[in-house]
């Protein structure tokens, strides 16, 4: 059996708590659902030696109206699960891609631990990385863990682990903002901007911060939605993914856009040219070909996942397609039982 | 490192265990209780096999650590039989071959249970998607299926 | 018969259901210590110094033990004895174990691991078969045909050139299977302790307690009589568990030393590493056929990739060229195998052992025939198949058939008439059928000893307790030995307790491999109870004055079948027999009929009799993006009798699943880093969450069709089930992607990237298809020349080939001479 090796364990009631436990030395990481960052230890990817669990901190796990510095639009924390927020009901129907996401991460089982936060802050992943500690061994370990060189482009500078967070694309399509919050301060920013294109860093999250809620804007006459690839209906992370969402006029005219993709970088990749395709235009399909031909431009897969790379790289634009349409209004059932398996 | 104590309800019981904090519940649940009914295949999430309720959920309790359970409410294989009968889904998986070499089986049963005591009436999409979440090489799932409509259905 | 036939709850039910069955891991002893393996990190080196004085001194490691402990070699097959606990001076694949600390808790063992210090001098890394046949040194093993040529064998029977000449037409075609692995959730687990008497005694999930046995008697050199070899109920097996493995080795010989009682169990990676799963097979099939679609002849060349070490390789090999002529009658037929080792974990039997990727070829080149002659392929089945009661060109005698009607009732079923070539673009079916054996013909060792045997033990209390060798592994092998005693006794499968799997209980059975289970200890089982039945009947007879043949044994009774107020009931039977004759036992046992080949080579393949499937599958393409989804799948099993219709059904079921995910999206593939920067040849994702096994979501819906005409030789006139099943869906499944979108995918797994290629070949006016276009020169040896039964032949080779490759005892797999 795989176990996990020696830690401290604390369990704050309060983030304030939460977060002067982390500003002490010595390298703590926090734990919630658990389904990441446990199984990584007991690779041994990561070896905390103090974890502070935030099961208990009980101001994480609202789902609520915003408050006004927010302009409405709904407050999650983030401790909530992401089978509690797929029960959502005003999640289900007006943050569609946020719903459609949570309701594809990992499997029932996983989605009543996980939670939003820490899908937000999924480590990234890689086929050279996502391995036990023997088989990291025998390759000389990678630039993410324990070793110098990225295995999978050699000559890379920086590494190129996946970002494999289902929810982050949606949340950035839906111009989402979170809280971080350290020992002595407090602050907000772009989902977007809690990534960075780097496989190690591939957050901006200080070590000391704690993310404890998504604000996400009220979403009058905006429609969304997340499409995902991956092999089978369950369990798999991305290979490819698509977070979109469109603010139509009464005439079905595109006012503004946001399309997102997922797993095709170390960050969600914001495909702004497709968005810009299809601005200030109606959804036909020529528009469609043009915006999912454009999404695929941004799109570097990489052999580090399932599926070969020039075939994900491939069917970018025809996942894009399936997103538009979707928005479009589409009956796009028959390919959502094809593509993800589930009803969505 | 010291034992660690922890008190939770253990399929309905109250109960006290002392473990090796870095234990998971999967290992405290096997080694330090002896209730091996709990079974695990990756021990990292990726199977299923090791699943138990959770106040009532279906987790992996491969991922829960056992000093996240103290006052919680845990169900096993081993807590599905009550007044020395068994419940109406461990009569039908074992009735209409759902159980082949039976290692899965516990983690489908505690499962499928959870989807009952939610849904009356499930629909097949509804099991399928519900029973995503554990592995079975042996059976293919078809006999899973039809043992949870049958447990739907009532005692026959 | 009130017992066999009819649905029924399998008797292993209620302890499966309430989590009770004992697995291996669950066995939990006082003072139990625990052992974890170091394994190699160099696919190929020389060990040249093992320092192991800092993890023995760590807190709580009790033991560590290197090759240096295990001089003696073992292996599953006689001919292949090339396997060591722990590894002596050279490891040949990631993963291979090197040395083994045992300590007080799993944790202390593994971080003990990082402290034993191994240098290695590494050699030249065999990633593919064509580097082995490239590359004769360095040698992986000092044995085997030739350089890294493992074995390599040929067999022709009748005149194939001539066949070809005689044709009408003549098709060659080149197809590759991809290696994959069993992946029972269960992880092999194993601990072994000292009895009270000190003797061995080890609880393993293994498939083959009886060959464990003998394999821990030589390689621990302790006579056998001293060694207890408990065969837990495995957690699924399917080929998986059936070789003695070094973590068995590990734990009994730490436990005697230590005499305390030592686990281990491995971990997900560690069973990928186990594997003996499917070998990587590229293949060629030359066929010669006439325009009513007859064969005339038939060559097949096959290339295994058999990784590191032997396992069941030999025959493994032989069996890719066996049953080809089981299914359709193949007049004149020419096979040459050949087998190579390379450094990746070694390859061994997986469900359907060695047949599934020649059948995969076999039949899909057979819907390339049938297109190309304009002939339904399902109706050009029904012109080939093979006669019942019949010895076929390689000598294998084959039983009753009933694939025909496999064939009838799954085209009825799917609609056949109306979906072939009829489907809209994108949609289509595949129709492909196979046959399997019902157990091997040969022991794995030469001996003239029954294959099973079965002891009951009746009661005064009318309680029967049933003793066998054989191994509960998820097929039911309890529920069968129990439903047959059940049957003849005419008591309920409640009155009777099977105990199973125990060198020290039970009579041997040779294991639960090569579907021989149901047949052979089902055989045994019912001459068991016919002897005890009949001790039974004497002494009723004698008490009620009724003559024997007019005394029934039903309802837990015996009776006079002329007057059923007549009788006394089962307990009371036994008392008379036990107060007449002395303590009531009795056995069983069953030996196959000999076979009827009498060449070198001909141990392969011979059973007492076959199973027959057809399988019809529905796929769904995207011509854009190549997406592939199976909906359904009808499939019809001739089983002779089932026995018990439930478990029937979930082992075609089960085997479906299984083809489901060989076919669509299991792989065991490796990778090599570039090797100006590394050494390294790693499997790729030695996980769950990358080796994709189908889940609830993508399973399709199967709807089974049992064929039921009772084969004289089964028990009860049953056949096989749990292999047979998967045969046909994997070139089923391709024969349905070219009636969906016109591409030919010849090689196995079928992925959206494979038909996407396939699809860009043909936009490019190539040829409209994936998979392998070359077949490497392989140094096949001289054919041995049998000349077919309808040419006068008796068995034996006309000629000796010109190179022997073989000492001759107890090869292939145990041949007879």
């Amino acid at each position: 059996m795989m176990r996990l090796p020696h830690f401290q364990y604390h369990s704050p009631r309060t983030v304030r708590e939460a977060a002067e436990l982390l500003a002490e030395p010595g390298g703590a990481m926090l734990v919630a659902g658990g389904t990441d960052l446990l199984p990584n230890m007991k690779r041994r990817q990561q070896v905390p030696t103090t974890l502070i669990g935030l099961r208990r901190v009980a101001e994480l796990r609202a789902i609520a109206r915003s408050a006004v510095p927010y302009g409405g639009g709904l407050t999650i924390g983030a401790g909530v699960t992401l089978t509690e927020l797929v029960r959502h009901s005003l999640v289900r129907e007006s943050y569609r891609a946020l719903w459609q996401a949570a309701s594809q991460v990992a499997t029932p089982h996983l989605r009543n631990m996980g939670t939003l936060g820490g899908n937000l802050c999924l480590d990234t992943r890689c086929n050279y990385y996502d391995q036990n500690y023997e088989w990291r061994k025998a390759i000389d370990f990678c630039m993410k863990k324990d070793g110098a060189t990225c295995w999978v482009a050699t000559s890379s500078p920086k590494c190129l682990a996946v970002s494999s967070t289902d929810t982050a694309p949606a949340l950035l399509a839906l111009g989402a903002r979170v809280t971080l919050v350290s020992a002595n301060a407090t602050r907000d920013v772009d989902a977007s901007a809690l990534y960075r294109n780097d496989g190690i860093h591939y957050l901006t999250r200080r070590p000391d911060e704690i993310l404890t809620a998504v604000h996400i804007p009220p979403m009058d006459r905006w429609r969304s939605v997340y499409w995902k690839l991956r092999r089978r209906g369950s369990f798999d992370f991305p290979v490819l993914s698509v977070a979109a969402a469109v603010k139509l006029g009464e005439d079905g005219t595109v006012e503004a856009a946001r399309i997102i993709l997922g797993a095709v970088s170390s960050r969600p990749i914001d495909a702004a040219a497709a968005a810009a395709a299809v601005t200030g235009q109606r959804l036909t399909d020529e528009v469609i070909a043009q915006a999912a031909d454009a999404a695929a431009k941004p799109a570097k897969p990489m052999d580090n996942t399932d599926f070969d790379l020039t075939w994900r790289k491939r069917v970018m634009k025809d996942v894009v397609t399936c997103a538009l349409r979707e928005l479009r209004g589409d009956d796009v059932r028959e390919w959502r039982r094809k593509l993800s398996k589930l009803i969505l | 490192m010291a034992n660690t104590n922890l008190t939770f309800t253990l399929n309905g019981e109250a109960t006290e265990v002392a473990f090796a904090p870095y234990k998971t519940l999967l290992e405290v649940l096997r080694e330090d209780l002896n209730l091996c009914g709990t079974k695990h295949g990756c021990e990292l999430g990726e199977c299923g096999a090791c699943a138990v309720l959770l106040d009532g959920q279906p987790v992996l309790s491969c991922l829960v650590l056992g000093v996240e359970c103290g006052g919680r409410r845990v169900l096993t294989v081993e807590g599905l039989v009550t007044d020395g009968r068994l419940h109406p889904l461990q009569e039908t998986f074992a009735d209409l071959g759902a159980a082949q070499c039976g290692y899965c089986t516990p983690a489908f049963l505690v499962t499928a249970k959870a989807l009952l005591d939610e849904h009356a009436n499930p629909t097949r999409h509804q099991i399928r998607e519900a029973l995503a979440g554990c592995l079975c090489r042996c059976t293919g799932y078809q006999q899973i299926f039809e043992a949870v409509e049958a447990a739907i259905a009532g005692p026959r | 018969m009130r017992i066999i036939g009819v649905p029924r709850r399998r008797v292993d039910g209620r302890a499966k259901v309430t989590g009770q069955t004992r697995f291996a891991d669950d066995v939990m002893l006082p003072r139990m210590v625990h052992c974890k393996l170091l394994r190699s990190t160099l696919p190929h080196a020389r060990i040249v110094r093992i320092d192991v004085s800092r993890a023995r001194a760590r807190p709580g490691v009790h033991l560590v033990l290197t090759g240096r402990d295990f001089p003696i070699s073992y292996g599953i097959l006689p001919v292949s004895q090339d396997e060591h606990a722990l590894a002596v001076d050279r490891v040949r694949f990631v993963g291979d174990p090197v040395a083994a600390v045992i300590a007080c808790d799993e944790l202390t063992a593994f971080e003990a691991l990082d402290f034993i210090d191994v240098e290695y001098e590494p050699l030249r890394t065999y990633a593919e078969p064509e580097e082995s046949l490239a590359f004769p040194e360095p040698r992986i093993h000092d044995y085997g045909d030739s350089g890294n040529i493992h074995k390599a064998v040929s067999l022709r029977f009748g005149d194939v050139e001539q066949a070809f000449a005689d044709a009408d037409r003549v098709f060659e075609d080149t197809f590759f299977y991809q290696g994959n692995t069993h992946l029972p959730i269960e992880q092999h687990a194993a601990i072994a302790a000292r009895d009270p008497d000190g003797k061995l005694v080890l609880w393993s999930s293994t498939q083959t307690p009886h060959y464990v046995h003998r394999a821990l008697a030589r390689a621990l050199a302790i006579p056998a009589a001293q060694i207890r070899v408990i065969a837990t109920p495995n957690g699924g097996g399917f080929g998986g568990k059936s070789d003695p493995f070094n973590h068995e080795m590990v734990v009994a010989r730490a436990a005697l030393m230590l005499d305390r009682p030592v686990k281990i169990c491995l971990t997900r990676e560690e069973v990928f590493y186990c594997h003996r799963g499917r070998h990587p097979v590229l293949m060629t099939f030359k066929t010669g056929v006439r325009l009513d679609g007859t064969i005339t002849g038939m060559h097949v060349k096959t290339l295994l990739d058999g990784g590191a070490y032997g396992s069941y390789g030999v025959a493994s090999t032989f069996y890719t060229g066996a049953l080809q002529t089981v299914t359709y009658h193949i007049p004149a037929y020419h096979f040459e195998g050949c087998r190579v080792f390379t450094n990746k974990p070694p390859c061994g039997p997986k469900r359907g052992h060695g047949t599934p990727q020649s059948r995969f070829g076999q039949e899909i080149q057979l819907d390339k025939i049938a297109e190309s002659l304009a002939i339904d392929p399902a109706v050009l089945r029904l012109r080939i198949v093979e006669q019942p009661e019949t010895l076929t060109a390689n000598y294998l005698r084959v039983g009753t058939i009933g694939l025909a009607e496999c064939v009838h009732r799954v085209t009825r079923a799917a609609d056949w008439q109306n979906k072939f070539r009829k489907l809209p673009h994108g949609r289509g079916v595949g129709i492909a059928c196979s046959s399997y054996l019902s157990g091997a013909g040969l022991p794995i060792y030469y001996n003239d000893m029954p294959h099973s045997g079965v002891q009951l033990k009746l009661d005064r209390s009318g309680g029967v307790t049933a003793f066998c060798g054989a191994t509960e592994i998820g097929q039911g092998s309890d529920d069968v030995l129990v439903a047959c005693v059940a049957e003849i006794l005419g008591i309920e499968p409640i009155d009777i307790r099977a105990v199973t799997g125990d060198t020290d209980l039970t009579p041997v059975d040779l294991g639960s491999y090569s579907s021989r289970v149901t047949l052979m200890m089902g055989n045994a089982a019912i001459q068991a109870a016919e002897r005890a039945r009949d001790l039974l009947a004497e002494a009723v007879s004698k008490k009620l004055s009724v003559p024997r043949d007019r005394l029934v044994f039903a309802d837990r009774r015996v009776f006079d079948t002329e007057n059923a107020g007549t009788g006394v009931a089962f307990s009371e039977a036994v008392c008379l027999a036990e107060a007449m004759f002395g303590t009531i036992g009795s056995t069983g046992s069953y030996t196959p009929p000999r076979s009827a080949a009498r060449f070198k080579g001909g141990g392969v393949g011979p059973s007492p009799t076959y199973s027959y499937s057809a399988a019809i599958v529905e796929v769904d393409v995207d011509p854009s993006s190549g997406w592939i989804q199976v909906p359904r799948v009808w499939i019809a099993h001739d089983i002779g009798r089932a026995l018990n219709p439930t478990l029937v059904r979930g082992q075609v079921e089960g085997s479906v699943y299984m083809a489901i995910g060989e076919a669509l999206m299991e792989e065991q593939t490796f990778r090599r880093l570039p090797a100006r920067l590394s050494h390294a040849l790693v499997h790729k994702f030695p996980s769950m969450l990358e080796y994709k096994s189908p889940t609830t979501l993508d399973m399709p819906e199967v709807f089974t069709e049992l064929v039921e005409n009772p084969d004289p030789r089964g028990p009860f006139g049953a056949k096989e089930v749990g292999q047979g099943p998967l045969l046909p869906v994997m070139p089923a499944v391709a024969n349905a992607v070219y009636d969906a979108i016109g591409v030919r995918i010849d090689e196995v797994p079928i992925t959206p990237e494979k038909i996407l290629t396939a699809l860009d070949a043909r936009a490019a006016g190539k040829a409209p298809r994936y998979g392998p276009t070359r077949f490497p020169d392989v140094p096949y040896p001289e054919p041995l020349d049998v000349p077919p039964p309808w040419d006068g032949g008796d068995g034996k080779a006309a000629s000796l080939p010109r190179r022997s490759s073989q000492p001759d005892r107890a090869s292939e797999g145990g041949v007879r001479r």
